[in-house]
């Protein structure tokens, strides 16, 4: 099974950390995984946006980019949502419905793929897990809070698995974090301030360590919190599983 | 004019004709439909009680509303001293103290009790009023609504109601308020 | 003004968001309690999301039939094609019966309409009998919320209003106080009111009848104390059979405030005795929006609001920042439908997070709609220019591996050494409350080929 590692384009940039993790991560539990060295963006920055058709040759080079691996795994909800979702703008080639089919995000790979039942990582810590919206209501990680039915949380499922590690119970469990994308800047003050109110559910319940599946939720977030100077720190879901 | 304008359109745009599922008898899960109705019943602000005479029932309009001077009753065994009949404007109606109703139906998932027009004689009678009594029997109720609108036919009457409590309104804070422009008070009796 | 600007504005005011926020997060909160405790709400959801796509694919015949039912009830039924043929319809039952006063209880399609305004300046008063609704009559406002109209002010608010317009005490904020007095007021309107006109939430297209909601009576004191009923209703408002309100009505109040059914679910079949009963069917762009098929299912909607009180944005940013009749995500995805290049904003107004699809109880798959409209939007014209060119630049370097790299290398680069007075300036919108990351020196992809050189 040879998995390639797909990693947002503001995650390559910005938070080397992550990818590594992710790569670490999959290691431990003895995956072929390399990283397509020719690898870009999704296109869901210019789509979100509306320009769909700008977005296109990114769907291209992605497809192209990742066609011969068995599974494409990324530590992002929302950009595995947007190609598996969105990419049906292009010609449904073989590969292009093997590519987005087979794009999971890395929690789907670790639980519904090669089915792990444990982990080694240790993080004695209070964490707040913030669910980002993408992976919820798009992906089905978990039972989001509107629909009725039996609750599970791939996310926290995982989390569970990692020694020491105190899931801490927020107030609203699934509100959204107020990024989305070009949202963050084209509604800023709606944007911030449901960003503040994020931060502030998981401080009044205790949490040390904020984390999520999406970087893009944890970006906005650890903005707001270091323009504030406030304690609480962020950390992607991938690190803290492959905490030592 | 607009109306074949209307269709023409609709015509040209709907889409592609999709079947009307049939609905499944969801069953109500509680066996003990009183118990049920009288928990959702209080939870909506209305007040519940079981009586065994119309006896009962006199006393029970004596001691609860004491002021109540116009007393309107379309229940066959409880008379009141409001001559219906003789009412021609519904808006005289707004001096009734209390008006007594037999409901049909009673619907245990929502404590809402089915009223109809000729239950009322006239069909401003239970909103205008100050407050409303409506009778039933336990055998009238069923599990959910499903159960209710197979029971009742809703065009038998040219105006049937769901009441599920007194008038109420949350438009201020949302703070919860009895008491809106319809009755003040919901009681229902139980005559078994 | 577009919706950013505006809810700009609402949030300086923070603890007022804050409170907009927790009052309407509270109604969200019940209609969870209450959908959990039906364990077949998904179920009843989906059946209801297939009634309306059945009634989308037969509306001319199901409005045919309602119109025959209707009339074989003693019912007068009135096409409306535009907004104008309404208003001149209702002014026109009004003014062959000589009648000049006319209690309204809530109605969208009359506030779509702009009703109101055409009958007062027709010598018709109004009175809105719905409490939240008579409040923002008052003060000359729309609703900010389709089902709590005046849930964006506070009671003091209220208070004031009410001690000017109805004479209570001043300075009286006692919501009991205020209702009362409100109760006393409006009941007088309905003694005196000479037409009662309301909303439909449903028409039952066998039996010709329309089903009306209300918790505080007032459709019913308007309808039944007149002599003359006036209903006014959108062509979507068709449902098949009467055995669909159980379906309909059993997710309606519990989905708008958590109520198990409104307190008065009324029944209108025939006029009272001696009364007339009149149907206004009403199109006004619905069947040109049945058309456009990515959208159209947002003609299911049944008004209960939930996409309202679940919206983070909606409730940090309040209704009025919307500027139309139907604010949220329900009117960000049916104003652009009305006019693509004034509420191009709307769809732009939603992180997509998706919680109103999944809270609808009619399936309405809400944040793709708005995703879609996005495109339409771009595609014609009405992104701003920055953001077009923006992005078309984007696509360019986000789609070749050389180009992302260098630009990637550049931006970290600059990130680096500018000082911060040159990153955080007044076009950064999001360095006004945010911190931008820190840019690491090497990207993952560097790191990459320096521990896996045979890549």
């Amino acid at each position: 099974m040879k998995v390639g590692l797909f990693l947002p384009c503001y995650v390559d940039q910005f938070y080397p950390q992550v990818g590594i993790a992710t790569l670490e991560l999959l290691r431990q539990f003895e995956v072929e995984v390399s990283y397509p060295m020719e690898q870009t963006c999704c296109g869901q920055p210019m789509a979100n946006s509306g320009c769909e058709k700008d977005a296109i040759p990114s769907y291209l080079h992605f497809v192209e980019t990742f066609q011969a691996f068995d599974y494409i795994v990324a530590p992002s909800g929302s950009c595995t949502y947007h190609v598996r979702k969105h990419f049906d703008v292009i010609e449904q080639s073989e590969q292009v419905q093997h590519v987005r089919a087979r794009t999971l995000d890395i929690s789907e790979f670790l639980l519904d793929v090669i089915q792990i039942k444990s982990l080694t990582a240790k993080f004695p810590h209070k964490v707040g897990l913030h669910q980002s919206c993408h992976g919820l209501r798009g992906l089905r990680l978990g039972q989001g809070s509107e629909r009725v039915g039996t609750a599970y949380s791939k996310t926290e499922q995982l989390l569970q698995m990692v020694d020491g590690l105190e899931l801490i119970t927020l107030d609203r469990k699934d509100e959204c974090c107020g990024f989305g994308g070009t949202f963050a800047v084209s509604e800023a003050a709606v944007s911030a301030k449901m960003g503040k109110d994020r931060i502030a559910d998981h401080q009044r319940n205790g949490a040390e360590v904020l984390t999520a599946g999406d970087m893009s939720c944890l970006m906005h977030l650890e903005g707001l919190i270091r323009r504030r100077r406030s304690e609480i720190k962020v950390m992607h879901l991938v690190e803290i599983l492959n905490a030592k | 004019m607009s109306k074949e304008k209307i269709l023409s359109r609709i015509q040209a745009n709907k889409p592609a004709a999709r079947a009307l599922p049939d609905i499944p008898a969801f069953e109500f899960a509680t066996s003990d439909l009183h118990a049920a109705f009288t928990s959702l019943a209080e939870a909506n602000a209305s007040r519940c009680l079981s009586l065994t005479s119309t006896d009962e029932m006199a006393n029970f309009i004596s001691v609860q509303f004491p002021e109540a001077k116009q007393i309107a009753s379309t229940y066959s065994s409880y008379k009141g001293n409001v001559d219906l009949q003789a009412v021609t404007d519904p808006s005289e109606l707004k001096q009734v103290d209390v008006a007594v109703i037999p409901g049909q139906v009673g619907v245990a998932e929502n404590a809402a009790i089915w009223v109809t027009e000729e239950d009322c004689v006239h069909r401003a009678l239970p909103v205008i009023c100050q407050h409303l009594i409506l009778v039933l029997s336990k055998k009238q109720l069923v599990g959910n609504l499903h159960e209710a609108y197979q029971k009742i036919q809703i065009d038998q009457s040219g105006y049937g109601v769901f009441i599920a409590g007194p008038s109420k309104t949350a438009d201020i804070e949302q703070s919860l308020v009895i008491g809106a422009q319809g009755a003040r008070s919901l009681t229902i009796v139980f005559i078994d | 003004m577009q919706h950013a600007d505006k809810a700009a504005t609402f949030i300086q005011n923070e603890s007022k968001t804050d409170w907009h926020n927790a009052s309407i997060w509270r109604a969200r909160e019940k209609r969870d309690v209450a959908a959990h405790g039906i364990p077949e709400w998904e179920h009843l959801r989906e059946l209801a999301s297939q009634i309306k796509d059945n009634v989308l694919s037969n509306l001319d015949h199901y409005l045919v039939q309602f119109e025959e039912a209707a009339t074989r009830n003693g019912v007068q039924v009135h096409w409306a094609a535009t907004a104008e043929d309404h208003n001149r319809i209702v002014l026109g039952i009004l003014q062959k019966n000589k009648l000049s006063k006319v209690v309204k209880s809530k109605s969208m399609l009359t506030e779509e309409c702009h009703l109101n305004p055409f009958l007062e300046a027709n010598g018709v008063e109004v009175i809105d009998t719905d409490l939240g609704e008579r409040i923002i009559q008052l003060r000359d406002e729309r609703p900010s919320h389709i089902v709590a109209p005046a849930i964006h002010l506070k009671k003091e608010e209220i208070g004031e209003l009410f001690h000017e317009k109805l004479g209570t005490e001043k300075g009286a904020t006692d919501p009991n106080y205020l209702t009362e007095a409100a109760r006393q007021h409006l009941r007088s309107a309905f003694m005196e009111s000479h037409a009662g006109l309301t909303g439909v939430n449903f028409a039952v297209a066998e039996t010709g009848g329309v089903v009306i909601v209300t918790n505080e009576g007032n459709s019913d004191m308007g309808v039944h104390l007149n002599k003359v009923q006036i209903h006014c209703m959108g062509i979507e408002k068709i449902i098949p059979r009467a055995q669909d309100l159980g379906i309909f009505v059993r997710l309606l109040a519990r989905s708008a405030i958590g109520q198990a059914i409104s307190i008065f679910t009324s029944h209108y079949h025939r006029p009272k005795a001696g009364g007339a009963m009149h149907y206004v069917i009403v199109d006004n762009g619905r069947s040109e929006h049945l058309g456009r098929e990515d959208f159209r299912n947002g003609l299911k909607c049944i008004r209960c609001g939930a996409c309202m009180n679940t919206c983070p944005v909606y409730r940090r940013s309040g209704g009025h920042s919307y500027g139309y009749t139907i604010p949220g995500p329900i009117g960000s995805i049916l104003t652009p439908g009305k006019d693509l290049k004034q509420h191009s904003d709307l769809p732009f107004a939603s992180t997509l997070c998706g919680s109103c699809s999944d809270v609808c109880p009619v399936k309405i798959d809400i944040h793709e709609q708005l995703y879609k409209w996005r495109q339409i939007i771009a595609e014609e014209g009405h992104l701003n220019r920055f953001k077009r060119w923006s992005m078309r630049l984007a696509g360019k370097i986000l789609s070749s591996p050389k180009a992302y790299r260098r630009f990637g290398r550049l931006a970290r680069w600059a990130l680096r050494v500018m000082p911060s007075s040159m990153v955080y300036n007044r076009w950064n919108d999001w360095g006004k409350e945010r911190e931008l990351p820190t840019a690491p020196k090497q990207s993952f992809k560097e790191w990459y080929q320096e521990n896996h050189p045979a890549s």
